[in-house]
């Protein structure tokens, strides 16, 4: 069975990977639509900028959070004095690390998402006496849904997993910032835990593959009784 | 319903420059593809923005460059019946129905009653992905009506349908023009359609308008022919139903230069249709011929024969006040020396006449 440490690893990577796709999810939904349905001068910077977390070490991101989250940081003093949130080695930091990180895959598959869907039907909804707004909540997010779960999918498959930028800026501390791969990469740097490593990981694999089922239930429920699953 | 259209567009190649006002009921839209003729469409509902120009419907100012004025395709109330239904995926039937229909309620035209018209009530809970091509279609046309449009835009809405579906949803759009008294843009390139629906028709022709006025007028011009249809040409009369020969299945029919017999008897007598007579059906002789299964043979006095040199001569006959033209061998004409001026008798086989050439005329 589970010790009462490996319980609250497993519990702290699910509230960080949640709190992250959560708070992502609006702002993710925001760039793929100003991507996929708008243009604008510096579009290509934006869609480079967004794309950033993909490309760089995490590392490196992971440094720069540090730099602009910690305490000292303009964004973390700001975020101290208006709200009373610190992210310097916190949980809410691993949350925010892991949501950039997972935040170009959630755009992406959103909109693709969008992508998909014949503008023609927005137009067709206009001429039924729909406005914008109308169009966007009753048309565009519903037929968009399969790349937003499979974009929250991807996002809180990376939160669980994310490693590098994460021990970068909120360090490894147990009980705070300790997800599931730190506490591993914590076992293997002492002798002996090859049997807590492997029962960790199997936590992993199986938290992976629950995710994925609820999303493809998410998915079919998404679009109504009788439709034939996507994967 | 009274349609003022005065655009500039330039989409590509193509130099848009669309002018005409037109008052009628139901007025065609016809022309090649790539004629222009869906740009009209939309830019009259609002999912295209001119250059320059005027939209005007029913004294309502739609579009006006010159004061600055766009309404927002959701403010026009102009109805769009799209070729291929574009129902919303993941509605039903019934929502998709509702989607434009007021939230207060009360239009000009209920649900039951356009449920009832087009047929729904076995789709209401369906899917759209569960409908057969011509259902989509009825339930697009029943969609746009409820969202009580003052004016209806039908861009080619028959032609992704096979020819059986075609003929059913050209019912369903007869009802709609003579029951609900609905004004309608229909866009076709389809001669039988918009003889059989449109009272007026603009041509239209690399994006200018090239001549407007009724149906009778349009497609009775030979000036015209090339653009109204090479193979399909012909005369289109209006007539009324005088007799039916309920034993034959024969409805007689009396018109300016004589009288027709066609088949069906389904034409309520007094009934004015508009008749298409494709040119191809028609023969001529110089004698009365006897013994001959051909039931409408008509007499009439040559006016002008058209050849181009081919194998093919087009002799117009002047019948009452309309020239109709007869499609004959070069041949032919030659040997019973046929010449402007000529007396001949028209030949026409009276199953020539199906129910795509013979439509109601708006009352």
């Amino acid at each position: 069975m589970l010790s009462a440490e490996e319980m609250s690893i497993i519990l702290l990577s699910l509230k960080v990977a949640a709190a992250s796709v959560l708070f992502s999810l609006p702002l993710a939904l925001a760039a793929a639509l100003l991507l996929a349905r708008t243009q604008f001068p510096g579009k290509t910077l934006v869609d480079a900028l967004i794309h950033l977390p993909l490309v760089l070490p995490p590392v490196v991101i992971g440094y720069f959070l540090l730099l602009s989250f910690g305490r000292q940081g303009l964004l973390g003093g700001f975020f101290e004095q208006a709200f009373g949130l610190v992210f310097a080695f916190r949980w809410t930091g691993a949350a925010l690390a892991a949501g950039i990180m997972g935040f170009p895959l959630m755009v992406r598959a959103i909109r693709l998402g969008l992508e998909a869907i014949d503008p023609r039907l927005e137009a067709a909804a206009r001429t039924l006496g729909a406005n914008r707004w109308r169009v966007l909540a009753s048309v565009t997010l519903p037929l968009a849904l399969p790349g937003i779960i499979m974009g929250a999918l991807l996002a809180f498959a990376r939160s669980l997993g994310e490693f590098g930028a994460t021990i970068t800026f909120v360090s490894n501390i147990p009980g705070e910032t300790q997800t599931l791969p730190l506490a591993i990469y914590n076992l293997t740097q002492s002798p002996g835990g090859d049997s807590a490593i492997l029962k960790l990981c199997a936590i992993s694999v199986l938290l992976s593959v629950a995710a994925l089922v609820v999303s493809e239930w998410l998915n079919r429920r998404a679009r109504g009784p009788g439709a034939t699953s996507l994967a | 319903m009274k349609l003022e259209v005065a655009i500039r567009k330039r989409l590509g190649a193509l130099d848009m420059n669309v002018e005409f006002s037109v008052e009628a009921p139901v007025v065609g839209l016809f022309g090649r593809s790539g004629s222009g003729k869906t740009s009209v469409v939309n830019a009259i509902a609002g999912l295209l923005k001119p250059d320059s120009g005027r939209v005007v419907v029913d004294g309502c100012v739609l579009f006006d460059s010159a004061r600055g004025i766009d309404l927002a395709p959701e403010k026009r109330r102009i109805g769009y019946v799209f070729q291929d239904a574009l129902l919303f995926p993941h509605l039903s039937v019934r929502h998709n129905l509702l989607y434009g229909a007021p939230r207060a309620g009360g239009g000009a035209i209920g649900f039951a009653a356009v449920v009832e018209l087009l047929g729904l009530a076995a789709l209401l809970e369906r899917r759209p992905l569960a409908l057969s091509g011509g259902e989509k279609q009825r339930v697009a046309i029943g969609r746009a009506l409820l969202s009580q449009p003052r004016l209806l835009l039908m861009d080619e809405p028959l032609a992704a349908l096979d020819n059986q579906r075609r003929m059913e949803i050209l019912r369903y759009i007869e009802r709609l023009r003579n029951e609900l008294k609905q004004p309608v843009v229909y866009v076709s390139h389809a001669v039988g359609e918009i003889t059989r629906l449109a009272d007026h028709v603009v041509l239209m022709n690399e994006g200018s308008v090239l001549a407007h006025g009724s149906v009778q007028q349009i497609f009775n011009r030979a000036d015209l022919r090339p653009h109204t249809g090479r193979y399909e040409g012909g005369a289109l009369i209006e007539a009324e139903a005088v007799a039916h020969d309920a034993r034959y299945f024969l409805t007689r029919f009396r018109f300016g230069g004589g009288e027709l017999v066609a088949p069906g008897i389904d034409t309520p007598l007094g009934a004015r249709v508009r008749i298409r007579i494709r040119s191809r059906d028609v023969s001529v002789a110089t004698v009365r011929p006897q013994g001959i299964s051909i039931r409408n043979v008509i007499e009439g006095n040559v006016t002008e024969i058209v050849d181009n040199g081919g194998a093919i001569v087009e002799v117009a006959v002047r019948l009452g006040a309309i020239d109709v033209p007869a499609r004959i061998s070069r041949q032919a004409c030659e040997e019973l020396a046929i010449e402007p001026g000529a007396r001949v008798f028209l030949l026409i086989k009276a199953i020539a006449f199906d129910k795509r050439s013979v439509g109601f005329a708006a009352s």
